[in-house]
């Protein structure tokens, strides 16, 4: 008994060895995170919002990089300032559209000038914008897994009260729920996976994770959880499908992704005109 | 006994005070109506009830552990969400099948819970917001303009079943309206909003009250005047400028 476990845990620990497997479980990972939120992202048209806290984590990179914390950390601390700035902006009224343009597009840039001032880093950067999948190291692998898990954990839990509130703020304050909080869960959730996801499809392309697979999942299902879990198999999909369209063409492998991602996309809304 | 007793409430939004001083009793089993013409804050008096605003003066008391059933003034649900009937009805407190196929049948939706909510017409969706309000087995059912888009015969069905759910289950029921003539007939008490109570009672007290008539445009004196008041009835917070309703003190 004991030597068969082990033999497996050896085989399983063989398999980790290969960069492909790591790759192929990061992806899937991954997925597992962006399919639910993505949903809540569309249903409550956040898809700017997604994108100024995943620009942020180019931010999080230089942070992490000045102060010698890990770049998980780094990303994380700047994406959950960024979308707690967003999300204190937006109930003090302020004109979304413009706003979070401006606070995408300058996270971004100062991410990069402050970036620049690490010479060694420059050639690298190129893997913080669109992911390095491909480079997936076992830990990189345990900590996509539990930030994943994590943010499936927060979702599962509050996913009632986020219908809820998702569908009606009225109706929510009126069960005795409180729209903020659940808004402050989505926030949480949007970090980690920004955190998550950058080892994987990078900054530029996290929010295409997000919004992508769940558009797609749309036109198949019939019910909330539907569409969510739909979004994770379609991730999950394109995740794998980028990894072999990359191994293939030798393509980029963050982008290929995103590539397999929008034409699953297409072939399901072609199916809804039908 | 009373179920929600609001004394005095005043309420602002952005600076600007909706709701003065509204005294406001509700009994188990009783229809009342909130009329008002539009901005007059009636919703904000619902919202206020229901606890979602703030109050900047006054306070609401609440028997300990009441059940509100509430059916907002519209639910305009995102295409990009798909949600049955059914899977509706189950948010945010999950109901049993059981439950739920009574709920519908109760509020004459029957058979409809695998239908896309985003499919649904005015009056069909203001039945299933009904049938999902009365799974929580409400003490106090609020209404705001649930005939809204309904044509006078959904208008009138539709306060029929309101009153079927008041006699079976005992709960009362406080909505809001604009509209006069139906409503009226179905309540048992009217209050007259416009930022302040102008006057309550009996439909047939209210329908023939000066204010009420002078608030609806129904004076005799022409239905042009906007809002003309007596000049016995308190309106000592109207000298504020930035008060919503317009005064006519022509009353030629």
């Amino acid at each position: 008994m004991t030597t068969g476990k082990t033999t497996r845990m050896s085989t399983i620990m063989t398999m980790l060895d290969d960069f492909l497997v790591r790759a192929g479980l990061a992806a899937v990972g991954l997925s597992l995170a962006t399919g639910p939120l993505g949903a809540f992202v569309v249903w409550r048209r956040m898809a700017y919002f997604g994108d100024a806290t995943a620009h942020a984590a180019v931010l999080g990179v230089a942070l992490a990089l000045a102060t010698d914390l890990p770049i998980g950390l780094g990303t994380l601390t700047v994406a959950l300032a960024m979308a707690a700035t967003v999300a204190g902006l937006a109930a003090r009224g302020w004109a979304m559209d413009t706003t979070l343009g401006v606070l995408a597009h300058s996270a971004l840039a100062f991410g990069l000038v402050a970036i620049s001032f690490f010479p060694g880093v420059r050639t690298s950067l190129s893997s913080y914008l669109f992911g390095d999948i491909l480079a997936v190291s076992s830990s990189d692998l345990a900590l996509i897994w539990l930030g994943a898990l994590a943010v499936v954990a927060l979702l599962v839990w509050r996913w009632q009260a986020l219908l809820t509130a998702t569908l009606s703020e009225d109706l929510a304050h009126a069960a005795g729920l409180n729209p903020d909080r659940e808004r402050l869960v989505l926030v949480l959730a949007l970090a980690l996976v920004v955190a998550v996801a950058l080892k994987v499809v990078g900054a530029l392309l996290i929010a295409a994770m997000l919004i992508i697979p769940a558009a797609a999942a749309r036109g198949l299902a019939r019910t909330p959880e539907g569409m969510a879990l739909g979004a994770v198999a379609l991730g999950a999909a394109a995740g794998l499908g980028g990894l072999g369209l990359s191994l293939w063409q030798d393509t980029p492998t963050g982008p290929s992704i995103i590539v397999v991602a929008a034409v699953l996309f297409a072939l399901s809304a072609l199916r809804g005109r039908v | 006994m009373t179920l929600i007793a609001a004394d005095r409430i005043t309420v602002e939004l952005d600076g600007r005070e909706v709701l003065e001083n509204v005294t406001l009793n509700l009994a188990p089993g009783e229809i009342v109506t909130i009329l008002g013409p539009n901005g007059s804050g009636k919703s904000t008096l619902l919202r206020a009830l229901l606890g979602i605003l703030p109050l900047a003066g006054g306070r609401i008391d609440r028997t300990s552990g009441l059940r509100i059933g509430y059916v907002p003034q519209r639910l305009a649900i995102d295409r990009t969400m798909p949600i049955t009937v059914r899977r509706f009805l189950s948010l945010p407190v999950r109901a049993t099948d059981q439950a739920a196929a009574a709920a519908l049948e109760r509020v004459g939706m029957a058979g409809q819970g695998s239908v896309q909510m985003t499919t649904l017409s005015g009056g069909q969706l203001q039945r299933v917001l009904l049938a999902r309000a009365l799974l929580g087995q409400p003490q106090v059912l609020m209404l705001d303009e649930p005939t809204q888009g309904l044509d006078q015969q959904g208008e009138a069905a539709f306060y029929r079943l309101i009153e079927t759910v008041r006699t079976e289950t005992g709960a009362a029921i406080l909505m809001v309206s604009h509209d006069l003539h139906v409503v009226m007939a179905a309540s048992d008490r009217v209050i007259c909003l416009n930022g302040h109570i102008c006057c309550e009672g009996t439909p047939r007290v209210v329908s023939t009250a000066p204010e009420y008539r002078a608030l609806f445009g129904l004076g005799t004196q022409g239905a042009l005047a906007l809002y003309r008041h007596e000049h016995d009835h308190d309106h000592s917070h109207d000298d504020r400028q930035d008060h919503p309703h317009v005064h006519d003190h022509d009353h030629a």
